[in-house]
């Protein structure tokens, strides 16, 4: 009954040591497997026929395309272009993940800091290699906001400087607060269920209500799976525009 | 006072700091809406910047979430 107990990683095999940590093929490891797994098979299986007028499932393939190029064209532009394998990758394995692990007894791997950091992680340092790489020392300009008046401008590049940093925080912890926050509501509504059908037949009756609003937050869980794999994909591009236009 | 008591109020205390993101988000998607309705053929290319500052509010209220889920939990 216990809402964290979900969230256990469990070892599957090990593969040995290196260095006296353990490397070990857990539970985590064979969500994110078969997350990949799918994405793969539906985008290849997809593309296979090429057809002119798409079925089903090419439908897919090209509306998820579009979803994502679209978002990237209109908030990092036509230059933005070349990072979307990166925004593709990301925004796909995280809805895959997700959705995943709303099916009963399934393991959600965003659930975990570990994982949502590391992707935050490697969107953060992106921006900063290619911003150098691109923009040189020019890319320090975007702390620097033009036409603030002298004696506010150090305060406002503090803020400026601070909140870059802080954004691979807040993306990171965002993802895994949703899903872990939203995966906590569900087990303590489907605890009540049983906690209720415990209490003889009155209780069966009762029970009927947090029956309801378990399967009204799981179709709740599904647009947040949704709409923060569209958040984080969203929030790269906008992070990345950053590194590809420093003036703005 | 018990330890494990003031873990738990502290945590009541931190789920207060969520109301605040819930004003922040009703605000965003209500002028979205009262915008969108003024114009609805401009509300379409809003979409990404009402998600945005969706989700940069929204991120405020997980923070004290977090902060209350830490306390319950660790």
């Amino acid at each position: 009954m216990d809402p964290i107990h979900q969230f256990e990683i469990k070892t599957l095999f090990t593969f040995g040591k290196i260095g006296g940590a353990e490397i070990a093929f857990t539970n985590s490891a064979l969500y994110m497997l078969i997350a990949v797994g799918l994405i793969g098979l539906l985008m290849i299986g997809a593309t296979a026929s090429r057809a002119l007028i798409p079925g089903r499932l090419q439908s897919v393939a090209e509306i998820s395309y579009e979803f994502v190029s679209n978002t990237l064209r209109s908030t990092a532009g036509t230059e933005g272009m070349k990072f979307f394998p990166l925004v593709f990758s990301l925004f796909m394995f995280i809805l895959a993940v997700n959705v995943i692990g709303l099916i009963p007894y399934a393991f959600t791997v965003t659930s975990h800091i570990i994982i949502t950091v590391s992707l935050a992680l490697l969107v953060f340092l992106t921006v900063i290699v290619y911003g150098f790489w691109k923009n040189g020392l020019h890319f320090l300009k975007s702390f620097v906001p033009s036409g603030i008046p002298i004696y506010i401008l150090p305060f406002v590049v503090f803020i400026e400087v601070f909140s870059f940093f802080v954004q691979p925080v807040s993306h990171s912890v965002r993802l895994f607060a949703n899903m872990l926050a939203g995966h906590i509501t569900l087990k303590v509504f489907a605890g009540f269920v049983v906690l209720l059908g415990a209490a003889g037949w009155l209780g069966w009756l009762g029970a009927v209500l947090p029956l309801g609003m378990t399967v009204a937050l799981t179709a709740l869980e599904l647009l947040v799976a949704f709409l923060q794999a569209y958040v984080f994909a969203i929030l790269t591009c906008i992070y990345l525009s950053r590194a590809i236009h420093p003036g703005h | 006072m018990d330890p494990q008591a003031a873990k738990y109020i502290g945590a009541g205390i931190a789920c207060i700091g969520m109301g605040g993101a819930g004003v922040g988000v009703g605000t965003i998607f209500g002028y979205y809406l009262a915008a969108a309705l003024r114009n609805p053929s401009a509300a379409q290319g809003q979409f990404g910047n009402l998600i945005f500052g969706f989700a940069v509010t929204e991120a405020l209220g997980i923070f004290s979430l977090l902060i209350a889920l830490l306390l319950m939990f660790t």
